[in-house]
Formats: structure tokens, C-alpha cells, sequence
């Protein structure tokens, strides 16, 4: 959770610099989402296909850290080459399949993922998501109607942050709770609060239960809010104040820090150093990250073929 | 063996499948029913139904799949009812599957293949040669056969790609073309020309049916005296064009012909390229037949009106030969 946390720290830092390129999209107030879905999987075995607000899920799947800066800020070293740049990137060795910015190109993908091994009897649960927005794409009922038909063990957290970029979820959709299109499929389907990341963890948990017992995907709505703009260009000046300090009081860091300190498995001081060391982590391996050249352009008339 | 041109395509995937079980076909009612043209005729007893897997109406859910499947080291066969459909699935093809090798260095071993083309009453949506989109696209092979040998042995070089191929089958041809098809094992490697007729006054260039037309075209025009060479490029990517140049080094005219609509078409491509490297054979400029802008429309008048056929090659040719 502060790994995530102080990512955005670190790289909204950045881009205040002056230093950051291409979009910084914050996952502030998405970190329970992210990490506790991750954690319901079996790294070993399961697949994660994140999006664009899951940088958490991508430290709970083992991803190095430096190796996650070269890639998201797409230096020499980069496991895309430069050819792409964020959360893009696949590392088949820790089971992480980036997304495209496509939306909801990739649950098909995920879907299909899991169908090779399903073929081969083995079951491997492919875990994704999508935004409220990204939630209307065709391509997503296909992906879902598809993998309930063939009991795919999928899990698609729909991440209802109240916004798509500036649209509310009123001008994206009309029914009372997207998960309750999960009855339309013949699956299961449930809407939670996504700033408790216990919660997300037991409910995603259950999902992957589901799935190894072969009963098919799941689709979990979470609610959350984007605490920032759609990306640190936006100054989301059409999000209501008011909305906003409501959430607040719901900050998932900060209350699960809460709970965490009120049980006595860390003390206040102890989770203040831990914070203190996790930020200064990111910020030194931004720095490394940047102090790499960019790829050689070269690289740019490579691979478009794996044969040619 | 004589096959039709179906035939040879149902003999490449079976002998695929049988070979290695990596390889999988998905689409809609290839199962019992045996797809809507009977390509897989015989594959759902053989294979049953986790090899072939019949999908709801999701072009894009298939693709996807596919391309997810992939990742995870199979090799799967999607069918599109017709390629027209392609359009609903294009997201996949395009965004995800030509863009992978490039990005993240993984291979995309599918093979998207189906019916394409007109000729046959098909309407503006059954009818569509839709490969140049495709070889536009970059990161996609795109292999269209004009015989059985070649559509055997194509499909299953294309299968055992490394790289997502769209492989687009002429309806019109299916059963209409017979030819000898070796058995067995028999590939015919993506990127190679083939001169289908020698000649030594014009070269015309083509792919799929149009091939057919060139050389019923041929035919007649031997008779005038025209010796016309039909170089068939059987794959728009990779594109062999070494052997153009050599054909055209050695007739000086150039006649390039598709069924698919001339703007924008593949055959500007091969146009180009013919004035760029090989300008200074040319006896006359190089000219292209090809379907009029237009959808494909449904009465035979009319479709036989727009679309290219074996006169227009002729005509063509002959200017060129005038020139
Ligand atoms: C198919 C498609 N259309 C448009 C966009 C441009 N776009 C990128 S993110 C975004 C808003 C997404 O909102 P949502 O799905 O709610 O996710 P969030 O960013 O709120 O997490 C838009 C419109 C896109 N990436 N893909
Ligand atoms: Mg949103």
C-alpha cells in the first residue's frame, strides 16, 4: 500500500519538476483496489493484466522496482525498448501482462490467457480491471459473456472512481450498480467498497475460489474515488469540493494505517519511518531511472516482426 | 492429390492439428456444424470440442482470446464466418496483436483466416477484400493464396509463424479451383513470388482471384500476340518484391491488378515501388485494375460492373503494349 502510495508521490514530484513525460496517471485512492486483488492471487501460478491505476498490484506481483522505472519512464533498459512507455510493459517471468490504451482491449486478452491452460486442465486465474468509463466498451461484455460461456476463471474489477476522465458516472451508465450486469452473464457479481483493502482482499479471495473450483469468472465492482485528475495535466476543476473532502475522510492508506496502528501491528513511529524509507526508495530509483539514456533510436526500426 | 482450393486450406489445418497440439481453432459454428462454408468439415469428430471451439457472436472476444492464448504458448486458428467481420475484431488485430512483437517482444502465433472476396452475390457485407487495411497496418502478415497447392502450403507456413497472420481465402475460389496439392507436409514460405506465366511483353501483377483473371487474360491475348507474364505475390506481407523487379526488368510494362477497390488499395504500393527501383525498364507507365470505389453491391449487373475481371486486364494490357 506505500509502495503505491508513494509512487504517485514520487512521480507527481516528477511531474511538477518538469521531468516527467508522456501522462502520470495517479492511482491515489485506488491503492486498496490494486494491491488487495493482487494479493487474492497466487504469483506462482495466477496472471495479472493491470491497468492503468494498478501500480500497486504490479509491487505485490514481485515486479523490481528499478526495473518498473526504466520501463515507465521507458529508458535504456526498458522491457518495451522504448517503444512504450508506463504500466505497458510484459514480464512473462513474474506472470504481468500490461494493458494497451485501448480500453477493455485486453479482458479478452486476460480471458484467453487463462483459456490456453484451461485447455491443458490446468486452472490459472487472470485477474483485470477496468474504470466505470472503460467499463462501456464493447469489447468488455463480449470478454464477459465469452468467459462465463466457457467457465473461464477470470476476475474483472470494474474501478468505479465516480469519473471517466471528466464524464460522471451518470453520463456513462444508467443501472444502479455495474456489477449487477454480472447477473446478464450468469456469473457472479458484487459491488464493495474499494478503499478497504481487507475487504477487496476477502472478496477477490472468494473469487479466485470460485474460479479454482471451476465455477467461472467473477465481476466485482469497487467504489473509490479518483482522488486526482484523469492525468496531472487535468485540474479536475469539475469534480465538486465538497465530494472530494467526503472522500478524503475514506482514504484507504490512511485508514487502514488507522486500523493497523489501533491493533498494534505497527506503531505510529514505525509506520512514519517505513514511509519515510519507501519514498526516499522511489525518488532514488526515479533518479537512477533518469540518469539512463534514452534507447537508442535504432530500436524504434527493431521487432516489429518476430520474423520476418 | 487434386483438391479444390477448400480442400487444400481443411487438409493444411488438419495435418497442424494433428502435428501439434498447441494449435486450436476457434470461431462460430466451426464445431458439429462444420463452419458456414464446411471448412472444418470432420474437425469437431476428430478434435472435439476443446480443439474446436465454437464462440458466441464476439469477433472481438475470439480474436482476443486467441491472442491471450497465444501469450501462453498456443498456436490458434480463429475463423472469421467472413473476413467481412473482420471489422468488429479489428481493435483486437490491429492494436493488440500487431503492436505485441514490437512491444514487448512476444510472439502472437495466430492465424486469422476466413472468406473474403466478391464475385458471388455476397452483398456489400459478405463480400469485402479487406487486406490492404491489414498490410497497412503494420506487425500483421498478410497471405492471400490464389491456388490449392499455395493455400496449403501457405497456411501452414502461416501456422507455424511466429507473428499474427491474417490469411484471407477467396470465396469464390473454394470449390471452384482444383489443382495437384502435395501431400503430407508442404509449406510454401510467406514472402515468395511466384511467376504463374512466363512472358516477355508485359508483366501482370496480382494476388487471389485477380491472378485468375490475369491468366484467363493471358490466354487471350496470346492469341493476338501478346505474351503476357502473371507474377502471382501470394503475400502483400512480407512483400517478395525482388521478384516484381526482375519480371518487369524483363517485360519494361507493368499492369498491377486486384479485386479489392483501387484507392488505396495494395496495388499503389506495388506501383510505387515498380517506379522507385525499377523506373528505368519501364516502357510505359504503370497501370492498375482494380474494383471501382465502392462497396460491393448484390445484383449481379452491377456487381460484375465494378468489379475487375479477365476483359479489363486485357484492355489494360493492351494500351500498355500500344504505349
Ligand atoms: C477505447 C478508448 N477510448 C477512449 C480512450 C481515451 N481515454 C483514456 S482513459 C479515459 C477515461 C477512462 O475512465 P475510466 O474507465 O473510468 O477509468 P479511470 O481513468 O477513471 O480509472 C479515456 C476516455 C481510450 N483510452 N480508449
Ligand atoms: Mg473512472
Amino acid at each position: 500500500m506505500l509502495m503505491a502510495r508513494e509512487f504517485d508521490t514520487a512521480m507527481l514530484r516528477l511531474y511538477r519538476q518538469g521531468k516527467a513525460f508522456g501522462g502520470v496517471y495517479s492511482q491515489l485512492g485506488n491503492e486498496a483496489v490494486s494491491v488487495g486483488s493482487a494479493y487474492a492471487l497466487d504469483r506462482d501460478r495466477d496472471v495479472l493484466f493491470p491497468m492503468h491505476r494498478n501500480i500497486g498490484s504490479h509491487f505485490v506481483f514481485g515486479q523490481d522496482l528499478d526495473q518498473l522505472m526504466v520501463n515507465h519512464l521507458a529508458r535504456e533498459g526498458s522491457q518495451m525498448r522504448g517503444t512504450d512507455g508506463t504500466g505497458h510493459y510484459a514480464d512473462p517471468a513474474r506472470r504481468i501482462y500490461g494493458n494497451v490504451s485501448h480500453l477493455g482491449a485486453m479482458i479478452p486478452v486476460a480471458a484467453g490467457f487463462s483459456l490456453a491452460d484451461q485447455l491443458r486442465g490446468i486452472t490459472t486465474v487472470s485477474l483485470t480491471f477496468i474504470g466505470d468509463g472503460g467499463a462501456q466498451v464493447g469489447e468488455v461484455h463480449e470478454a464477459l459473456n465469452f468467459a462465463s460461456v466457457h467457465k473461464i476463471p477470470l476476475i474483472l474489477i470494474i474501478e468505479n472512481n465516480q469519473y471517466a476522465y471528466s464524464t460522471p458516472n451518470s453520463l456513462e451508465f444508467a443501472c444502479e450498480r455495474l456489477s449487477d450486469r454480472a447477473l446478464g452473464y450468469g456469473m457472479y457479481g458484487t459491488t464493495i467498497d474499494g478503499t478497504d483493502v481487507e475487504l477487496v482482499y476477502a472478496t477477490c479471495l472468494e473469487a479466485v475460489e470460485r474460479a479454482r473450483r471451476g465455477e467461472g469468472p467473477s465481476l466485482i465492482e469497487t467504489r473509490t474515488m479518483r482522488m486526482r485528475g484523469h492525468a496531472e495535466h487535468d485540474d479536475f476543476s469539475y469534480v465538486p469540493k465538497d465530494l472530494l473532502e467526503d472522500w478524503a475522510t475514506k482514504d484507504p492508506v490512511e485508514t487502514y494505517i488507522t486500523r493497523i496502528v489501533r491493533d498494534g501491528v505497527m506503531t505510529a513511529d514505525e509506520v512514519k519511518a517505513l514511509r519515510e524509507t519507501t519514498l526516499a526508495t522511489m525518488i532514488a530509483s526515479i533518479d537512477r531511472a533518469l540518469e539512463r539514456p534514452w534507447p537508442a533510436p535504432e530500436e524504434g526500426f527493431k521487432n516489429v516482426f518476430m520474423s520476418t | 492429390m487434386q483438391m479444390t482450393y477448400l480442400e487444400a486450406i481443411a487438409d493444411a489445418m488438419r495435418h497442424e492439428m494433428r502435428r501439434d497440439d498447441r494449435v486450436f481453432m476457434i470461431g462460430e459454428d466451426i464445431g458439429p456444424y462444420g463452419g458456414a462454408f464446411k471448412v472444418t468439415k470432420g474437425f469437431y469428430d476428430e478434435f472435439g470440442a476443446k480443439r474446436i471451439i465454437d464462440a458466441p457472436i464476439s469477433e472481438a472476444a475470439i480474436i482476443g482470446s486467441a491472442i491471450g492464448a497465444s501469450l501462453n504458448g498456443m498456436r490458434p486458428i480463429v475463423e472469421m464466418q467472413f473476413m467481412d467481420f473482420i471489422t468488429n475484431g479489428f481493435n483486437q488485430v490491429v492494436t493488440v496483436a500487431g503492436t505485441t512483437a514490437y512491444r514487448w517482444g512476444l510472439p502472437v502465433p495466430i492465424v486469422v483466416r476466413g472468406p473474403s472476396g466478391g464475385g458471388v452475390g455476397g452483398n456489400p457485407f459478405h463480400s469485402r477484400n479487406s487486406e490492404a487495411w491489414f498490410a497497412h497496418a503494420t506487425g500483421l502478415k498478410v497471405v492471400c493464396p490464389a491456388f490449392p497447392d499455395d493455400a496449403k502450403g501457405l497456411m501452414i507456413a502461416s501456422i507455424r509463424d511466429d507473428d499474427p497472420v491474417m490469411f484471407f481465402e477467396h470465396k469464390g475460389l473454394y470449390r471452384k479451383i482444383k489443382g495437384e496439392v502435395p501431400e503430407g507436409e508442404y509449406i510454401v514460405q510467406l514472402g515468395q513470388a511466384r511467376v504463374v506465366r512466363s512472358g516477355t511483353h508485359c508483366s501482370v501483377i496480382a494476388y487471389g482471384s485477380a491472378v485468375h483473371m490475369a491468366l484467363a487474360a493471358a490466354e487471350v491475348l496470346s492469341r493476338e500476340g501478346i505474351d503476357t507474364e502473371v507474377v502471382d505475390i501470394r503475400t502483400l506481407v512480407p512483400f517478395d518484391q525482388e521478384t516484381v523487379f526482375q519480371s518487369v526488368r524483363k517485360t519494361g510494362r507493368a499492369l498491377v491488378a486486384h479485386e479489392a477497390v483501387l484507392t488505396a488499395g495494395f496495388g499503389g504500393e506495388i506501383a510505387a515501388r515498380i517506379a522507385d527501383t525499377a523506373f528505368q525498364y519501364l516502357d510505359a507507365p504503370v497501370r492498375r485494375v482494380a474494383a471501382f470505389d465502392s462497396p460491393t453491391p448484390f445484383a449481379p449487373t452491377l456487381e460484375q460492373a465494378v468489379l475487375p475481371n479477365a476483359e479489363k486486364i486485357q484492355a489494360a494490357v493492351r494500351e500498355l503494349c500500344n504505349f
